[in-house]
C-alpha cells in the first residue's frame, strides 16, 4: 500500500509538469495581444504597450517564459496577474468557495443519486423507475446556460426561497441554489450508473447466495448488492469532483461567485498566462488527489482489490 | 482492515464535509446602517487615478477623491477643489486651490500633491493607462523613452530623459502652474477627468514611486475614505470623512458590491439587495419596465458606436460608396427593435452630451433612404459583397446582423457578418491590413469637448481611428479650433471639420448611448453622469 501510494506521488510530479506545460502552451498559442485584450476597446499607447511587454516578458519565446513562470513557482511565486495581482492572493480568495461549492454539490448529487438509483434498479420498470428516467433524461438534455438562469429567476426571483445571488462569503444557504444547479450536472449519470450497477448485482451469484442463506432483503441490499455497486459509482464522483470546480464557469457566472471558474474565465479572456495556469496547475492536483483517494477507495469496497 | 464497515466511514465523511461546507462562512452580511447605500460595479482593474480609465474604478475613486473641475447642465466645467483656474493665452494654466482641504489620513492638500501625482502618472515606465492626458503638458515627452530595436527585440527601453514635467510649477502651496506645449482652450474641462487627482505624501514609498499597495485601500481628497481593504472581487466600502470642506454627500457610507455578470446584478437589484445598478444589461431590458416601473430611467451618455471603413480596401475609396451604403440603413429600426430603445438613432459625428453638437450634421447621408441609396451604390459601382466584422465578446452580433439585413434589402447586396473573438482580434487583422470591410468600434469621451471625439477617431494621428482616414484641411481645422482663444470660437472651428466628416463619410455614425439604470424602493435622487457614473452627491434614503 505505502509502495504504491509513494509510486503514485511520483507519477503526480510527471504529470502536474507535462499539465502545466500543456496549459502554458495553449495559452500562449491562442495570445494575440493581451495588453489590448486587457484594455478592451480602448487605445493604448506605445510607451505604456512597452512597459508592459517588458514587465511580462510577452516579447519572449514561449520557452523562456515557461522558464520564468515554473522558476518563480518552484520558489512559491504565483506571479502577478496582468491587473497585477498576486496570483497567488486570487487563488486564496477563489478557492474556499469554489470547494464549498462543490462539495456542497457532490454530497446533494451523490445522495439523491444513490438513494434513487438504488431503488430504481431494485424496481426496474416500476413506475419509481420510469419517471426517474424521464427526469434525468431531461436533466441531461437541458444545459447548464439554461438551467442555472431559470432556477435563479423562479426560486430566486418569482418565488423567493433563495437568494438569487451569492457572492464571495456566501453562507450555506446562499449557496445551496447554486450547489443544487451545479449538483444537477452530475445527478443524472450518477442515478444512471447506480441504477444498472445496483440491477445488475441483483442478478449476481453471491445475492443467490445471499439471499439461500436466509439473509434478509434489506442486509442483501445494503451490505452485499450496495458495496460492490459502488464502485463505478465511486470512481464517477471523483472524476465529478474535479469536473465541478473546473467546470462551474457558468454557474458562478450566473450566482455571482467569485470562484475558480470565474477567474479561469477572466482569465481565458485577457489572455492572461499566469493566470489560468495557476488556477489550472492547483485543479490539476486536486484532480489527481482525488484519483488517488478515489483508487484507494476501491481496496476499502472491495478486498479483493490490492495494491502493491 | 479499513473495509470492516465502509458505511460508517462514508457517512462520517459526509458529515464532516457538510459542516466543513457550512461553518466555512460567518456570513455576516453587511450590519447595513440605516443611511448607506449599495451601488453595483464590476470589479474595477485599479485604483490608481492615472492608472484608471474604466468606469468601475473611476466611480469609486470619484467618492474617494475630489476633482478639481465638475461639470455643469451645460457641460461646462465648474471649480470644485480649485479655487480659480485661469489662463490668459491657453497656454500657461494658473491653478489656486482651496485652502482647507486635507486627504482622509489628516494630510493637508498643497500643490505638491497634484505636481507628483501627474509626474507618476506621466512618466513612462509606469505604464499608466491614462498617461496620455499628460501629454498635452510641456515636457511630457522626456518623460517617455523608446525601445531602440522595437519592443519585439532583445534590447531593453533606456530610462526616459527626465522623471519630472517642466510644464509643471510650484508657486505656493496652494498655487501651481500648468503650461502646456501648445495653447489650448479647453484644458479647464480635461483636468476634471480621475487621472488629475492629487496624492498624498503617503501614496508613495519613495519620490516617484508608489507603494505597492496603495491601491488596495487609497486614500483621497474626498467626501468618503476606505473602510478596510479592497475587498477584489466582493466589495468596496467607503465611510463619510467627518468635517468634509467640499459638496456633502447625503449619505454615510457607500458600498460597491461588485458583480462579474450585469444581469445577476440586476436581479439583486430587483430583489432590493442593491440600491442602483447604472446599467441594466440588454437581456433584462424587456423585463426591466415591468419589475422596475419609474425606478428604471435614462439619461444620455457619451458612447457613440460606429462603423468605420478601412482606407486600405480600394472597394471603399468612393465616397459615393460609402454614403449609399450609409443611407442604406435604417438607424431608428436598429434602436427601437434590437436595443428596445436603450440607445438612440445616431446622425452626426460627435455626440449630442458635447457642446457644439448638431442633430444632424451628418444630414441626408445619414437619413434612410434606400432608393436613393441603391441608385448611388449602383452608379459608384460599389461592391457586391459587403463584409462587417466584429468582435463577439460585445453582444454585437445581433445588429451587425440586422444591419446586414438592411443593406441587403435596400442595395441588393450580399453582407455578412464577420465575428472575431476579442476586438484585440479585429485589430490585430486591421493592423495586418487584412480586408475585412467595415469594421465594428464604438467611443467613449474622455472629457466633453468635440474634440474628444474629432480628434482621436477622425485626424490623421487619433489614437483611435484604426481604420486610416486622414485629410490635412480637417485635421488642420481641429487644430486651430483647439488653439483658438475661446471655448466659441473652437466649437466654430470644430463644426467646420466636422462637416467635412459628412462630406468624406469616413465613418457610418450608427447609435448614440444612454445610461438605462434602475434603483431600489428605498432611495432618491439617483441620477446617471455623462460618465455612466452615479451621482453619489445627490442619492438620498428615504426616511420614514
Amino acid at each position: 500500500m505505502f509502495r504504491y501510494i509513494v509510486r503514485r506521488l511520483l507519477q503526480m510530479v510527471l504529470t502536474f509538469f507535462g499539465a502545466t506545460f500543456i496549459v502554458y502552451a495553449l495559452m500562449f498559442a491562442n495570445q494575440t495581444d493581451p495588453i489590448q485584450a486587457l484594455a478592451g476597446e480602448r487605445p493604448i499607447t506605445d510607451s505604456q504597450r512597452q512597459v508592459l511587454t517588458e514587465r511580462y516578458h510577452l516579447d519572449e519565446p514561449f520557452i523562456k517564459q515557461y522558464w520564468y513562470y515554473m522558476k518563480a513557482l518552484l520558489t512559491g511565486d504565483f506571479g502577478t496577474s496582468l491587473t497585477n495581482r498576486k496570483i497567488a492572493d486570487m487563488l486564496e480568495q477563489a478557492w474556499p468557495v469554489t470547494l464549498r461549492l462543490a462539495i456542497l454539490a457532490i454530497v446533494i448529487a451523490s445522495t439523491v443519486a444513490i438513494l434513487a438509483g438504488v431503488i430504481s434498479g431494485i424496481r426496474r420498470g416500476g413506475a419509481f423507475d420510469n419517471v426517474t428516467l424521464l427526469v434525468t433524461l431531461v436533466m441531461l438534455a437541458l444545459p447548464i446556460v439554461v438551467l442555472a438562469p431559470l432556477a435563479q429567476l423562479v426560486f430566486g426571483i418569482q418565488l423567493g426561497w433563495f437568494p438569487p445571488t451569492a457572492g464571495g462569503d456566501a453562507s450555506l444557504y446562499e449557496l445551496l441554489l447554486p450547489a443544487l444547479v451545479l449538483g444537477s450536472l452530475v445527478v443524472a449519470t450518477e442515478l444512471r450508473v447506480t441504477r444498472s450497477s445496483v440491477a445488475e448485482n441483483l442478478r449476481a451469484d453471491y445475492v443467490r447466495t445471499a439471499r439461500a442463506k436466509g439473509l434478509t432483503g434489506k442486509r442483501v441490499i445494503g451490505v452485499h448488492v450496495l458495496r460492490n455497486s459502488l464502485i463505478p459509482v465511486i470512481t464517477l464522483i471523483g472524476v465529478d469532483i474535479g469536473n465541478l470546480m473546473s467546470g462551474a464557469i457558468v454557474t458562478e457566472g450566473v450566482f455571482n461567485i467569485p470562484g475558480v471558474g470565474f477567474n479561469l474565465f477572466r482569465g481565458i479572456n485577457t489572455e492572461d498566462g499566469p493566470l489560468v495556469v495557476g488556477f489550472v496547475s492547483v485543479l490539476v492536483i486536486v484532480f489527481l488527489v482525488v484519483n488517488l483517494i478515489v483508487d484507494l477507495l476501491y481496496a476499502a469496497l472491495d478486498p479483493r482489490i490490492r495494491y502493491e | 482492515m479499513v473495509g470492516k464497515r465502509p458505511w460508517k466511514v462514508a457517512a462520517g465523511a459526509a458529515a464532516i464535509v457538510l459542516i466543513a461546507a457550512g461553518c466555512g462562512s460567518g456570513s455576516d452580511d453587511s450590519e447595513a446602517s440605516a443611511n448607506s447605500v449599495t451601488i453595483g460595479i464590476a470589479e474595477p482593474q485599479h485604483l490608481i487615478p492615472a492608472n484608471t480609465t474604466e468606469s468601475n474604478g473611476s466611480q469609486v475613486l470619484g467618492s474617494l477623491f475630489y476633482p478639481l473641475v465638475k461639470f455643469n447642465e451645460q457641460k461646462q466645467p465648474v471649480e470644485t477643489a480649485a479655487e480659480s483656474i485661469t489662463s490668459d493665452d491657453n497656454k500657461v494654466w494658473t491653478v489656486k486651490l482651496k485652502p482647507g482641504f486635507t486627504f482622509s489620513n489628516g494630510e493637508p492638500v498643497v500643490a505638491d500633491n497634484y505636481i507628483d501625482a501627474w509626474n507618476h502618472g506621466a512618466y513612462g515606465p509606469n505604464g499608466n493607462d491614462a498617461s496620455y492626458f499628460f501629454e498635452r503638458i510641456q515636457g511630457y515627452a522626456d518623460l517617455q523613452s523608446k525601445d531602440p530595436d522595437g519592443e519585439d527585440g532583445p534590447q531593453k527601453a533606456p530610462e526616459p530623459k527626465a522623471k519630472t514635467m517642466t510644464g509643471l510649477k510650484k508657486v505656493d502651496d496652494t498655487t501651481f502652474t500648468i503650461t502646456l506645449s501648445a495653447p489650448f482652450a479647453g484644458w479647464k474641462s480635461v483636468i476634471g477627468y480621475t487621472a488629475f487627482y492629487p496624492l498624498p505624501k503617503a501614496a508613495f514609498a519613495s519620490p516617484g514611486v508608489l507603494k505597492e499597495d496603495f491601491e488596495q485601500a487609497p486614500i483621497g481628497n474626498g467626501p468618503f475614505k476606505m473602510r478596510g481593504k479592497w475587498e477584489h472581487d466582493q466589495q468596496l466600502v467607503v465611510d463619510k470623512v467627518e468635517g468634509f470642506k467640499g459638496q456633502v454627500p447625503k449619505v454615510d457610507s457607500i458600498t460597491w458590491k461588485i458583480y462579474q455578470d450585469p444581469s445577476a446584478q440586476y436581479l439583486d437589484l430587483v430583489d432590493n439587495r442593491i440600491d442602483v445598478q447604472t446599467l441594466i444589461p440588454i437581456e433584462s431590458l424587456g423585463k426591466a419596465a415591468g419589475d422596475l416601473g419609474d425606478r428604471m430611467q435614462k439619461s444620455p451618455n457619451s458612447n457613440f458606436a460606429f462603423v468605420g471603413f478601412p482606407t486600405y480596401q480600394k472597394e471603399f475609396s468612393d465616397p459615393d460608396v460609402r454614403r449609399a451604403l450609409s443611407m442604406a440603413i435604417n438607424r431608428k429600426e436598429m434602436t427601437d427593435q434590437i436595443f428596445l430603445g436603450a440607445q438612440t438613432p445616431a446622425t452626426s459625428f460627435v455626440s449630442p452630451v458635447v457642446s457644439g453638437y448638431r442633430p444632424d450634421s451628418c444630414k441626408e447621408y445619414c437619413t434612410y433612404n434606400p432608393t436613393k441609396a441603391k441608385e448611388l451604390y449602383t452608379k459608384a459601382k460599389g461592391p457586391a459583397e459587403i463584409k462587417i466584422t466584429y468582435n463577439v465578446d460585445g453582444g454585437h452580433k445581433p445588429w451587425v446582423d440586422a444591419m446586414c439585413n438592411q443593406i441587403k434589402a435596400s442595395l441588393g447586396v450580399n453582407c455578412t457578418g464577420q465575428g472575431e473573438p476579442k476586438f484585440a482580434d479585429l485589430l490585430t487583422k486591421v493592423k495586418a491590413h487584412e480586408p475585412v470591410g467595415l469594421i465594428r468600434l464604438g467611443w467613449i469621451m474622455d472629457y466633453p469637448l468635440m474634440e474628444n471625439y474629432l480628434g482621436p477617431l477622425y485626424s490623421t494621428t487619433g489614437s483611435s481611428n484604426y481604420y486610416g482616414y486622414s485629410n490635412t484641411a480637417f485635421d488642420n481645422l481641429v487644430k486651430q479650433g483647439s488653439e483658438a482663444a475661446t471655448p466659441e470660437a473652437a466649437i466654430q472651428k470644430w463644426q467646420q471639420a466636422e462637416d467635412i466628416l459628412a462630406k468624406d463619410m469616413p465613418v457610418i455614425p450608427l447609435r448614440f448611448g444612454q445610461n438605462v439604470y434602475g434603483f431600489s424602493d428605498r432611495v432618491t435622487g439617483v441620477t446617471v453622469d455623462l460618465f455612466a457614473k452615479a451621482d453619489i452627491y445627490k442619492i438620498e434614503v428615504k426616511q420614514n
